[in-house]
């Protein structure tokens, strides 16, 4: 069908943040906020949501930027879309995971729109680039009526399509912490097909490793729960370990202890627990692998 | 409402037009620009029928919205050819038969397009990689393939 999505739409490109805000809080909840839209359009197309007010931040340069913290981390808009991150000299560099979760949505269209900060306020439990922004201890700076506030990303879904952000509140950037050496990570997903699918399980997996031992870690799963979770059992069993099968076997364990999925067309509960486990070991060992493993 | 008035630049021409804040760019494009290579197969982001480029990014038309055209450059099959005188890609296209039905076919072209601007000499993987989100129906994939990687070194040995 061509024509209109629906009418009496109003859409804004405000160049500030303050103007975006006092925008999307004036028009209380009837707006939307546009990122890429490549899920705000098709939910709009199937009639799932109207909104009164569309209000595309795309123009406000805090959430299209990309910068170095002086604290040697990292600093990306809200907005930024996958192909820009990756795009990046060094970034990629540095977090492999994350860009590889963030890159694996959708296809090179997709890419060319797609957000990290619309993947995190889209709610899926299925987001591809939420556990390995979990993992990666990444924080979000949010925006509202009653200020600025840094939080979690692990503390931003509460459930499908819901999130912890209070009415008004515009996700702002992502902020990535610095990188002790003999660091990596890593990002897995299992989906029946090869490209353009919806994860059945994700796995993300951020490490330290020094002489051989894992120093730090951090470990998230998508798409078995209502949210992605944070597993911090599994990066206790990894953590003074050599990530040897014994340790790799306690850490799956724990994830599979983790999962509370739903049976679906793409994976059943018992499927989706026992991948959960396969998949932490495979994404460990590719972040030690980037991290030298020494 | 009020229509909202958009100046943009399509295929290199300037070019204005009035549309509703929900209407897409593929609704414009195909309704009053008049521009109907780019189809519609989806409408969801699937199938990249509607392929464009979007300041020189590859994007869904479908995916959008028409207003976010405001003082960008949009290209769209329609660009592709010099006059009468085919891309490099059309013209493959046509000699190993690269299609049937050819609904995927302006998409394909223009996201193939997209592709050896940045990698002249991608590989078979990286080109699959790259078209994973334009669908057909008819071709199998293979011949719309090869098409492209002959295209990228002839387009290679041209320019030596
Ligand atoms: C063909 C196709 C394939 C896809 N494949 C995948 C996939 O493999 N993996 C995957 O995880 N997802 C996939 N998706 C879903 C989608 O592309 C991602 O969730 C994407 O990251 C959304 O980003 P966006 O910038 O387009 O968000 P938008 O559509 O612009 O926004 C999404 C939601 O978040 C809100 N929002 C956006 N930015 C902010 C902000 N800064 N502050 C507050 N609220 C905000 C919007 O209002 C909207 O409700 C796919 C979608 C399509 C169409
Ligand atoms: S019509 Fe846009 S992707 Fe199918
Ligand atoms: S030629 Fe018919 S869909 Fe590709």
């Amino acid at each position: 069908m061509t024509g209109s999505l629906m009418t009496d739409i109003r859409y804004l490109a405000p160049h500030t943040l303050d103007e975006a805000v006092s925008a999307y809080a004036d028009a209380a909840g009837a707006a939307r906020i546009l990122a890429g839209g490549t899920d705000l359009l098709v939910q709009m197309r199937s009639g799932m949501i109207s909104p009164g007010l569309i209000l595309d931040i795309k123009k406000i340069s805090e959430l299209t930027e990309i910068s170095e913290t002086p604290e040697g981390g990292f600093r990306v808009g809200a907005a930024v879309s996958g192909a820009v991150l990756a795009e990046h000299p060094t970034f990629g560099k540095v977090w492999p995971g994350v860009l590889e979760a963030l890159n694996l949505i959708g296809s090179t269209q997709i890419q060319g729109r797609a957000s990290a900060g619309g993947n995190l306020c889209n709610g899926s439990p299925a987001g591809d680039s939420v556990p390995a922004m979990i993992a990666a201890g990444a924080t979000v700076t949010v925006q509202g009526p009653g200020g600025r506030r840094d939080i979690p990303v692990e503390a931003v879904p509460v459930g499908p399509g819901r999130t912890n952000l209070a009415p008004g509140e515009i996700l702002v950037s992502f902020t990535l912490p610095p990188r002790a050496p003999g660091s990596s990570d890593a990002y897995l997903r299992m989906i029946p097909r090869t490209e353009m699918d919806i994860a059945v399980v994700g796995c993300g997996v951020n490490l330290s490793m020094k002489d051989g031992v894992c120093t730090a870690a951090r470990v998230a799963l998508g798409a078995v729960a209502p949210t992605v979770v944070l597993v911090e059992d599994a990066a206790k069993a990894l953590i003074g370990s050599k990530l040897d099968d014994a340790a790799l076997e306690a850490a799956a364990t724990a994830c599979r202890a983790a999962c509370h999925p739903i049976d679906d067309k793409r994976g059943t509960i018992v499927y989706r627990t026992k991948v959960a486990g396969v998949l932490l070991k495979r994404t460990a060992g590719i972040a030690a692998d980037r991290a030298g493993r020494s | 409402m009020a229509k909202l008035h958009v100046s943009t630049t399509v295929n290199g021409e300037p070019s204005e037009f009035l549309c509703e804040a929900s209407d897409t760019m593929l609704d414009v494009l195909r309704g009053p620009l008049g521009l109907t290579g780019s189809k519609e197969g989806c409408a969801t982001g699937d199938c990249g029928a509607c392929s464009v480029t979007l300041d020189g990014r590859l994007v869904c038309a479908c995916l959008m919205l028409a207003v976010e055209a405001d003082g960008a450059e949009i290209e769209t099959i329609e660009g592709m050819s010099q006059g009468e005188k085919l891309h490099p890609l059309q013209q493959k296209f046509l000699e190993l038969a690269a299609l049937q039905c050819g609904i995927c076919t302006p998409g394909m072209l223009v996201a193939a397009k997209s592709l050896l601007e940045q990698n002249m000499n991608p590989t078979e993987t990286e080109v699959r990689y790259w078209l994973a989100g334009n669908l057909c129906r008819c071709t199998g994939y293979d011949k719309i393939v090869h098409a492209v990687l002959d295209t990228a070194a002839e387009m290679r040995e041209a320019a030596r």
